[in-house]
């Protein structure tokens, strides 16, 4: 398991279209992952559950990525997010 | 058979019959008929839902833009989630049909989103909500029924008709209109008129009672619905259809005239209209202005607002149309029985005495502001007139003519040519402004009298309400003297007055507002020429005297008595 923190900088935080973003690029890796947020585990591949989390710019939370792509998906989650999820 | 119900627009119409469902959603007679089989439901219908989202979004895109459009594919991208189709599975796999598991989830998560406390969070719960509506309506094999492509000659039988579900309709298709539920000021009745299409309001169980494919006669006059009609009765009909075609024919011949009572006095009678295309109607009907453009049309059936430049297309559309004649436009209506979904207004308690129509304006200046530039902007093609509804204070008026002002000096500045003594009104439709009209008529250029709601709010009453309907009436002495007064202080503040319900071509309101003084009657296009024929009827004298008759009646049913005889000799 990779895991980093990292704090949310895109304005809207994720919502529709940012987590569309993020969810999108998730499902192309086998590993399994999760936002931590809030004390809540977030399943890092549904659009439905990011959403209803609720989180908003300036929000702290670690993205864990476990199975055997997991450096790669982290990787990329890692950028997107500091990127601002193409807002 | 004859099934009675109310006058909702005059006419004979004869057709047959489509029913549309209200559909109920109800999936409770649904059998479980195997995990494997229900799970395939449920991936054939969501994957039908796919097919028919991407189709809405790609008109969407086109017609309204990328930004609304995106809307459709968050929806496309929820329902593909797989985690959520995970949780689907899972209630099937406990026994659960495709209806219930996705309701179920849907549910869950509607609940999760509208428990935020973020605005962005709470419209995707409605979003929820359309799609878990339209993929129940899949899977219950309901398809939706597109009223721009029912056949010739149909007759129209719903519970009620909403505004959406209208906005497609052809009237050349539609032979008449029948509800179970609404009178003759309810919207369908109101449509029903201005495409001058038959209408039978509140026929009890019309929708179960009427079938599918059978030939009826809808008796827009009588408020009557005849089923399986004798060959006999239908024969008559068929020539009562054809006398009432040359009775409008004989009417052709007031085109041109001017609106004068019987002894000269000169009035004007304007029309009501709710697009842009409706002006046509109303050149061909001779109305001598447009005393009210409903705006919220321009704002439904579609998922976002109109921008500036859409808003003041339509607006100088119709100014052009109207070739130098006044154009009374109000700015947006909505809430009440009006609802636009992606403005996400909150459900109220109490949506007639709500946040509306002049309340919410003011209240969402991006909105207010929009239509007030497009106005503006549009008054430098013709003689536009803003009209501000449901005011109940001076204030209102007053701050709408601030924003008005700071959009004025903006314009200027951007060297936009536009109407610098655009007249601002009011719509005097609640007894509050009716009462407190000679301090609005020092604010506002021009009252006009809406007297749907003006009725309603002043009687206390619903007038979709079947049970309490009957108090629903302007001649009740209560919302007379509302009118006159109304209408004197006007006069006397020397603003112009016209009124904009239906009361202006109701031939036993005319006698009374002709003695009142008003001076414009607005009225659907269809019936102007009526409206100019009833008031060419009277002699001012002869109204006043029966006016102060009425004017003593100590209830509406007097009064009514009291006109009807008159009407008579």
């Amino acid at each position: 398991m990779v895991s980093e923190k990292l704090i949310v900088t895109n304005k809207m935080g994720f919502h529709m279209r940012p987590a569309n973003v993020f969810v999108s690029a998730m499902t192309k890796y086998n590993s399994e992952v999760f936002i931590e947020f809030n004390g809540k585990e977030i399943n890092g591949k549904s659009i439905m559950n990011i959403m209803a989390a609720c989180i908003k710019c300036g929000s702290e939370i670690e993205i864990r990525c476990v199975g055997e792509d997991e450096a790669d998906a982290l990787k990329e989650a890692v950028e997107l997010v500091n990127s601002g999820l193409g807002d | 058979m004859i099934y009675q119900g109310i006058a909702g627009a005059d006419g004979i119409g004869i057709g047959r019959v489509l029913v549309l469902k209200e559909s109920s959603l109800d999936y409770s007679h649904v059998q479980f008929s195997g995990a494997d089989e229900e799970k395939k439901r449920l991936q054939d219908a969501i994957a039908a839902f796919c097919v028919k989202t991407e189709a809405l979004r790609e008109k969407v895109q086109k017609d309204v833009g990328e930004k609304q459009a995106e809307i459709l594919s968050g929806q496309i991208m929820m329902i593909q989630d797989p985690f959520m189709a995970s949780q689907m599975q899972d209630f099937i796999d406990n026994g659960q049909c495709a209806e219930a598991a996705l309701d179920a989830v849907c549910n869950m998560y509607i609940e999760m989103f509208s428990s935020v406390e973020d605005d962005l969070t709470n419209q995707r719960a409605t979003d929820i909500r359309d799609l878990r509506t339209r993929l129940l309506k899949i899977l219950l094999g309901e398809e939706d029924i597109d009223l721009r492509t029912v056949e010739p000659g149909t007759v129209l039988v719903a519970a009620d008709f909403t505004p959406s579900m209208t906005a497609g309709i052809q009237k050349e298709n539609i032979a008449g209109i029948v509800t179970q539920t609404g009178s003759k000021t309810s919207h369908s009745a109101i449509l029903a008129r201005a495409l001058e299409i038959p209408a039978v309001m509140s026929v009890e169980n019309a929708c179960a009672n009427l079938k599918n494919g059978e030939t009826v006669i809808v008796d827009g006059g009588r408020g009557e619905v005849i089923a399986k009609a004798e060959p006999g009765v239908l024969e008559a009909y068929r020539a009562k259809q054809a006398n009432e075609l040359h009775e409008k024919q004989a009417l052709r011949a007031l085109v041109g005239k001017r609106t004068e009572t019987f002894d000269g006095k000169v009035l004007a009678v304007y029309s009501n209209i709710g697009k842009p295309a409706d002006a046509g109607a109303v050149l061909e009907n001779d109305g001598e202005g447009v005393g009210l453009f409903r705006t919220e049309f321009l704002f439904m059936d579609r998922n976002a607002c109109p921008t500036e430049e859409e808003q003041f297309a339509a607006y100088k559309q119709v100014a052009e149309k109207m070739q130098g004649k006044e154009v009374i436009i109000r700015t947006l209506d909505v809430g009440g029985d009006k609802e636009i979904a992606y403005l996400h207004m909150e459900k109220e308690e109490n949506p007639f005495l709500g946040h509306r129509a002049i309340r919410y304006c003011l209240d969402t200046p991006e909105i207010f502001e929009t239509q007030l530039r497009a106005l503006l902007r549009a008054s430098a093609y013709g003689k536009i007139k803003i009209m501000l509804p449901l005011v109940t204070t001076v204030s209102e008026v007053r701050r709408a003519k601030e924003i008005l002002e700071r959009l004025k000096a903006q314009l200027k500045q951007e060297n936009i040519p536009f109407d610098e003594n655009i007249p601002v009104g009011v719509m005097i439709e609640t007894p509050s402004a009716a009462v407190i009209a000679d301090l609005l008529a020092k604010e506002a250029d021009f009252f006009s009298i809406g007297t749907n709601d003006l009725t309603q709010y002043t009687m206390a009453v619903d007038r979709g309400n079947s049970k309490v309907a009957p108090l629903y009436s302007p001649l009740n002495p209560s919302v007379l003297r509302l009118i006159r007064s109304t209408i004197a202080a006007a006069n006397n503040a020397g603003i112009s007055v016209g009124m904009c319900g239906e009361a202006a071509s109701d031939p036993m309101m005319i006698p009374l507002l002709i003695a009142f003084g008003l001076a414009e009657f607005s009225v659907t296009p269809s019936a102007v020429l009526k409206t100019r024929k009833a008031i060419s009827l009277w002699t001012v004298p002869e109204a006043q005297a029966l006016t102060e008759t009425v004017m003593q009646a100590s209830d509406a049913e007097s009064v009514k008595t009291i006109l009807e005889e008159h009407l008579k000799k």
